[in-house]
């Protein structure tokens, strides 16, 4: 579960931006709207601990996440936090298999090639799994992203604009997938988009 | 998953610019480290056959070129010296030892040395089969020739004037071989060795008329020179090798020789030295040359890091938002910088095995020399330390980039 309460960030005096109040329950998924320069991807990387909020606070399962080193943070996001990007962004000269497995490896955990293979059976990229990141297309890669995602069963799953270069179709699929993989490992699920197609999708959404 | 992994992966994902600094380390590793390995066995080998000789005596002429003609039998001989001058040495109280060489014959390019039983005792050579020369025109093989000509005990043969295979032949005088001996790495494996009397059995035999006077001889051309006709029973030899009772003779004895006789004494180690210091300023230059090479090498290991982590700072980013410490990714950055180095260290170093192999062949044929000791010098630990920093520096500067690294920015940004 994850909550945020008066979080504000600034870049500069000029640039502020003060962020509604967040609740995600375990098993349930968040949809966050705005437009761009709406300070969507500032939230997503404050909840995800790359950037410090200004004021505010933010607790993951009960636990207040202020004031964490660097160190700390690093084993937060690596063990409970999963981020998806908008352009899936891998190491370009590691496999999709060792990609997937980087974030068990980053994490100091057990590295899981059945789980990934399992992963990649079930998001439909299974044959893929010895290629190269760049050989797969953009649908396949932000699937490759989910699955790393999921690789350490975080408590959170945070994507940023995961569908924004995807078609319709991909759209839906990847969606889903987001969806159905967060709730089989009882995870909340926060989407920042101004992509609409997504508001089918989830029931109910924030805008920014 | 692990950082020798990633890195190793991220060195065969670059091979290009990977090859380009491997090579170029592999270059100037190479280069030192033979001119390490060339400098040590040259070194080695000329000092191994000097040990034990103090001064050799011969026709007045080039010292250097004395001593290489009586000690390392590379050069021509400097002429002859009669052998009763020779004798006369013996009986001063600074002298223990004379040995006396006559050089001037070859067989198939290997030299034939008139000598006494004492040369061999000096070089420690060892009997591997048969016997010692002990009369006229009976030959003791040096390992190596025997190996190379496939000369066996009781096979004759004729010896050529001159020290090339080109000579006229002494057809009808035959040596013939009563021994071969064990090959022991000093400059005797390549000798042909009899007894002092062969070679002037073998020149009266071969040119009668007048005798003392041998013409078309290139070692005894000075004497030609100086039209002194020698008595007949006055008997010559090429040089003398020779060892003092104590170092007091070093002193006294050169000079009086140059001085009061017609020969000339030189001594080994002083000659040496001037040769090496001669090579030396061309070893040097390489040296330079090859460390320049190096340092090259570790620009192109910067360089090359730099561009690619300019392109890979997502990846960083990323690798930093999955929970990587910044110090572990500095790790495996360095670890390129390491692996580059040490393939280089392993490609320079069978680069020179392999030049060393080269050359040693070259030098054989025409030097009579053979270098085979391909092991690692100790030096070369030293080289690989020197690899190492050099590709642990080379990495390490563009790397301290990612403890600046704005993680949040950079993954925004794209």
């Amino acid at each position: 579960m994850i909550a945020s309460h008066g979080l504000t960030f600034s870049y500069s005096p000029q640039k502020k931006f003060a962020f509604p109040d967040l609740h995600c329950a375990e098993r349930e998924a968040l949809l966050i709207l705005g437009q761009s320069g709406s300070g969507k991807t500032t939230l997503l990387h404050l909840l995800a601990l790359l950037l410090t909020p200004a004021s505010g606070e933010i607790t993951l399962n009960g636990r207040s996440l202020r004031n964490l080193s660097a160190h700390q943070a690093g084993q937060v996001r690596a063990q409970q936090i999963g981020i998806i990007y908008q352009r899936a962004h891998f190491v370009s000269s590691l496999s999709v298999l060792d990609n997937i497995l980087l974030a068990n490896y980053l994490a100091d955990k057990k590295q899981e090639k059945n789980k990934a293979a399992q992963l990649a059976e079930q998001l439909g990229f299974a044959e893929h799994l010895f290629k190269k990141p760049n050989q797969l297309s953009q649908g396949e890669q932000q699937r490759v992203s989910i699955a790393r995602s999921l690789m350490n069963d975080p408590a959170l799953i945070l994507a940023d604009e995961p569908t924004a270069s995807l078609d319709d179709e991909n759209c839906h699929k990847v969606v889903n997938l987001l969806k159905e993989q967060s709730h089989s490992i009882g995870a909340s699920l926060i989407v920042v988009t101004h992509d609409q197609r997504l508001k089918e999708a989830f029931g109910e959404w924030v805008t920014l | 998953m692990n950082l020798a992994k990633i890195s190793w992966a991220n060195i065969k994902e670059n091979k290009l610019s990977s090859f380009l600094s491997g090579l170029l380390l592999a270059l100037g590793i190479g280069i030192i480290s033979l001119l390490l390995l060339l400098n040590q066995q040259l070194d080695a080998q000329f000092r191994r056959n000097i040990r034990g000789i103090d001064m050799v005596v011969g026709a007045k002429g080039s010292p250097l070129q004395l001593i290489l003609s009586s000690i390392y039998q590379i050069d021509a001989p400097t002429g002859n010296v009669p052998l009763a001058e020779v004798n006369q040495l013996k009986r001063n109280p600074f002298v223990k030892t004379v040995i006396p060489l006559s050089l001037g014959d070859n067989y198939r390019g290997f030299r034939v040395v008139g000598t006494t039983p004492a040369y061999v005792q000096h070089f420690e050579g060892k009997v591997a089969e048969g016997k010692l020369f002990t009369t006229t025109l009976e030959t003791t093989l040096g390992g190596k020739v025997a190996e190379a000509s496939g000369l066996k005990i009781g096979d004759t043969f004729a010896s050529a004037h001159g020290l090339d295979e080109e000579g006229d032949s002494h057809g009808e005088t035959m040596y013939k071989v009563v021994g071969i001996l064990e090959i022991n790495g000093s400059v005797i494996d390549q000798l042909i060795l009899t007894d002092l009397s062969s070679i002037w059995a073998i020149h009266e035999h071969a040119e009668l008329p007048p005798p003392g006077v041998k013409e078309n001889d290139p070692a005894h051309e000075e004497f030609d020179a100086e039209g002194a006709p020698s008595p007949a029973d006055e008997k010559e030899v090429t040089s003398a090798l020779i060892k003092f009772r104590s170092p007091m003779g070093l002193v006294a004895l050169p000079r009086q020789i140059n001085a009061n006789t017609s020969m000339q004494a030189a001594l080994p180690s002083i000659e040496i030295n001037r040769l090496f210091s001669l090579l030396g300023v061309g070893i040097e230059t390489l040296r330079a040359l090859a460390l320049v090479i190096m340092l090259i090498a570790g620009a192109s290991v910067f360089v090359s890091l730099y561009n690619s982590l300019k392109d890979r700072k997502y990846e960083m980013a990323l690798m930093l938002s999955m929970g990587a410490s910044r110090t572990r990714l500095f790790l495996l950055l360095l670890l390129e910088g390491l692996f580059l180095a040490v393939m280089g260290y392993v490609a320079g170093i069978s680069l020179s095995r392999v030049g060393l192999w080269l050359f040693s062949r070259a030098a054989e044929q025409d030097l009579h020399y053979s270098l085979n000791q391909f092991g690692i010098l100790p030096e070369e630990i030293y080289l690989l330390g020197g690899a190492l920093v050099i590709g642990l520096l080379a990495a390490a500067l563009p790397s301290l980039g990612v403890y600046r690294l704005n993680i949040s920015r950079t993954l925004a940004e794209d």
